[in-house]
């Protein structure tokens, strides 16, 4: 008889925890894969397709779908550890055969060139370039990513990427990197009492 | 006065802050001359930031004239800080200049060649400032470029406009980094200025407790200003005598020597209810009111065994360090080394023609016994001394190892963003180790992080913004299609239904209604003779019909061809409009294909 009792109980069992379960998986339905939404957040969202996916989220899928981490030349290397850092994976050097890891770079239209084509504007996955049909256009340089993707389809090659211009707010205290100008202290001194003393005269 | 000295710090409760160091203080042969004044250089380069915030907008040009005092910059739409001109003068560059910045980057400036005659433009000061409003008054001093004189430069209207019910206005005379003595002196010549000054603060922050704030080892200021203060109008202004300690000046010790209370990370004095300014920057804004100065020039130490004649001297602004050098009998030695600022938080300049701006106290120039370089950096031996004089309550030897593994977040959990960067870590090191070095990379590395996140954050919804339009265009494309494709078969549908003649009214209407009164009279015509004719009726009906359909494709073709006409024929420029639209793109692309034939030939060249 005991073991009638036990399968009844163990039966109980199941059923309930199965209720719960069919429960949570309604209530607590998860849209989309929230692994994505974080490897997404890790890339650098330049939107170039150098990985080969046309985006970063695509890409971003693409990885939680088993594909390699080291296809994001924007990112680089630092990229490369914190998505292996997330998923668990092994750290690769970056794939060369999908770039290779360069300055930060901003496109700069040569502004008296722009036959106002639009194509640039198509081409820009992050709408950081405005301007209208046979009017000149240009690059809102805050909202570049440096993607590369305006140069190719320009009819008159007249987009530049240049690398993005040091500011003093944004120095990383290289001190090693400073171009050593230290003018002999002497020199300095005499040469601008001469041109004073002209001056003077 | 010495007595009322002791009573008023003995009254007054101190608290204490952790760590600080005790360096040899070197104020000495600065701080005995009164503050001197020298010829005003040839030639000053006026950088457009000397503070932190937006840039103002320039409203001068090459060649113009400017009078001492005229602003060189307006706020602009970005309500940035203006800068004014030193001295009368002509100016002969704006351009990029070497910036007063440790990196010796070049930044936008102004070169003015003095005239000599000094000439100030004219000036409206704000004596009774009490009648104006509190905004006026704001207005009037960021108008006249006031700025923090004692470490970032914050500009100073903007620091009280954000402080709102504030307990304690702090007026800074402390000056702790060893050799600077610029607010030693200016606190004994003109004390009564800066009481003016911290009044004028005082009524624009409606605090309801003032202090100075000055440290034991300046026994003149501290007599002076507590008789200025005695004499003051304003009772609440007292000032406070503190024991002499490194970093004691840095604004979070400060207040936790005088109100025991600490400011949290990451937040502002002004969250625990607190203001403070220098005492250069409660000068400045004295002048300003009383006699319309804005700010043009500062006090500025200039020490170091390099110079014969060290002392403190009003300085324009924009003088350049090499000619001020020059004046206080500067004879380098080999490898000499000139640091802007003091010794634990200055930097060595890159070379000296930098200018100083309104941040710059100290200008030092030390022989190499008297500051050796620091030697070889050793390996660290974890002798914990670096936690001792911290200020912070930080592990500068913990942080040291995570700064050197880029290890961010270790950094972060250690509270790396609470390091003031005073250098009294470093100053104990036994290894030699330049830890704020150190701090300063991974900070500059964070800060860079933080705003590459936040960058990559922007463009992640630009680019999702611009997937969704796409996605919303082309469903509104095959919305649109499909619509037409309906219209079509309904027209269709109708043309097979209803009569010829009203289907055929689509083209030209006024056809259409000529041939429907043509097949109606036929068909009354029809109707009034006999059944028997109906068939010539029709056949009447049909040629009409085909008459109407020949008629309106004539007047189809007219229509489209009339217009293309006289543009053609009379419109001649507009005809050569468009060719010339045509020779600029053939011009264009053939220059294109051009500088691809250039690139490939260099290219089998370079193979």
């Amino acid at each position: 008889m005991s073991w009638i009792v036990g399968i009844a109980a163990l039966s109980i069992l199941a059923l309930v925890a199965g209720l719960i379960l069919g429960f949570a998986a309604v209530r607590f339905r998860v849209e989309g894969d929230p692994i994505v939404e974080q490897i997404d957040a890790l890339l650098p969202q330049t939107q170039c397709g150098q990985c080969g996916y046309p985006g970063c989220r695509p890409y971003a899928q693409a990885i939680a779908d088993g594909d390699e981490l080291n296809k994001c030349p924007p990112g680089g290397q630092a990229t490369i550890d914190k998505l292996a850092d997330l998923l668990g994976r092994e750290a690769k050097p970056l794939d060369a055969a999908h770039g290779n890891e360069d300055v930060k770079k901003v496109a700069v239209i040569r502004e008296d060139e722009c036959i106002g084509c639009t194509k640039c504007i198509q081409a820009c996955p992050v709408d950081a370039i405005i301007g209208a049909t046979k009017q000149m256009h240009t690059v809102i340089a805050d909202e570049c990513t440096g993607c590369d993707l305006c140069v190719e389809p320009c009819p008159v090659d007249c987009i530049d990427m240049l690398p993005v211009p040091e500011k003093p707010e944004r120095w990383k205290w290289n001190l090693e990197q400073i171009p050593v100008a230290v003018l002999d202290a002497t020199q300095a001194s005499s040469s601008h009492s001469v041109s004073a003393d002209e001056e003077h005269r | 006065m010495s007595s009322s000295a002791s009573v008023n710090s003995n009254t007054v409760q101190l608290w204490s802050f952790p760590g600080g160091i005790h360096p040899p203080e070197r104020k000495a042969p600065a701080n005995e001359t009164p503050i001197r004044r020298f010829p005003i250089a040839p030639e000053l380069i006026v950088p457009l930031r000397q503070h932190i915030g937006a840039l103002g907008e320039l409203v001068v040009q090459v060649g113009d004239y400017v009078r001492k005092g005229q602003a060189l910059t307006q706020p602009g739409i970005e309500h940035g800080l203006p800068v004014h001109a030193p001295t009368s003068g002509i100016i002969v560059e704006i351009g990029d200049f070497p910036l007063n910045h440790p990196s010796a980057m070049r930044g936008p400036g102004i070169r003015l060649r003095a005239d000599g005659d000094d000439l100030w433009i004219d000036r409206h000061p704000l004596p009774n400032y009490q009648s104006s409003t509190r905004l006026q008054v704001l207005e009037h001093l960021h108008q006249y470029g006031i700025a923090g004189l004692g470490g970032a430069g914050f500009p100073t209207a903007r620091k009280i406009a954000s402080a709102n019910g504030i307990d304690v206005l702090i007026i800074n005379g402390v000056e702790c980094e060893p050799y600077i003595a610029a607010d030693d002196r200016l606190m004994r010549e003109h004390a009564d200025a800066i009481v003016r000054g911290t009044e004028a603060l005082q009524w624009l922050t409606q605090a309801k407790r003032v202090v100075i704030a000055i440290e034991d080892n300046k026994p003149e200021a501290i007599t002076a200003m507590q008789s200025a203060a005695q004499n003051a109008t304003s009772s609440v202004i007292e000032v406070v005598v503190i024991p002499t300690k490194y970093p004691s000046g840095g604004e979070r010790q400060l207040i936790q020597i005088l109100t025991g209370k600490q400011v949290p990370a990451q937040g502002l004095p002004l969250d625990i209810g607190v203001l403070m300014h220098n005492t250069g920057t409660a000068f400045a804004v004295s002048r300003a009111l009383e006699k319309g100065e804005p700010l043009i020039e500062r006090v500025v130490t200039l020490t170091g065994e390099a110079l014969a004649t060290p002392c403190t001297a009003w300085v324009p602004l924009g003088t350049p360090v090499a000619y001020l050098l020059e004046q206080a009998g500067f004879t380098p030695e080999r490898d000499q080394r000139v640091i802007m600022g003091g010794p634990m938080m200055g930097f060595t300049l890159p070379h000296l023609q930098v200018p100083v701006i309104k941040t710059t106290n100290c200008i030092l120039a030390p022989t190499r016994t008297e500051l050796p370089a620091a030697g070889p950096e050793m390996p660290c031996i974890r002798c914990g001394a670096c936690a001792d004089v911290c200020p912070a309550s930080l592990l500068p030897q913990q942080l040291y190892w995570f700064a050197k593994s880029k290890d961010y977040d270790g950094l972060k959990t250690h509270h790396l963003p609470d390091c003031i960067e005073c250098g009294a870590c470093a100053y104990v090191c036994p290894s030699e180790i330049p830890l704020v070095q150190y701090y300063r990379q991974a900070k500059a590395e964070m800060r860079e992080q933080a705003i590459e996140h936040q960058k990559a954050e922007i463009a992640r919804q630009r680019f999702e913004a611009r997937q969704a339009r796409l996605e919303r265009e082309k469903q509104e494309r095959l919305e649109r299609h499909r619509k037409a494709a309906e219209a079509r078969e309904a027209a269709l549908a109708a043309r097979e239904q209803n009569t010829p003649a009203a289907s055929e009214g689509d083209n030209d209407p006024v056809k259409a209604a000529l041939a429907r009164v043509k097949a109606k009279k036929a068909a009354a015509e029809g109707a009034t003779t006999s059944s028997a004719s109906s068939k010539d009726d029709q056949v009447a009906a049909a040629v009409a019909r085909a008459k109407a359909r020949k008629a309106a494709r004539e007047a189809e073709n007219q229509t489209s061809n009339t217009p293309a006409k006289p543009s053609a024929q009379n419109d001649a420029p507009r005809v050569e409009k468009p060719v010339s639209n045509k020779d600029q793109v053939a011009a264009a692309v053939a220059r294109a294909k051009a500088r691809k034939a250039a690139r490939d030939a260099e290219k089998d060249k370079d193979s």
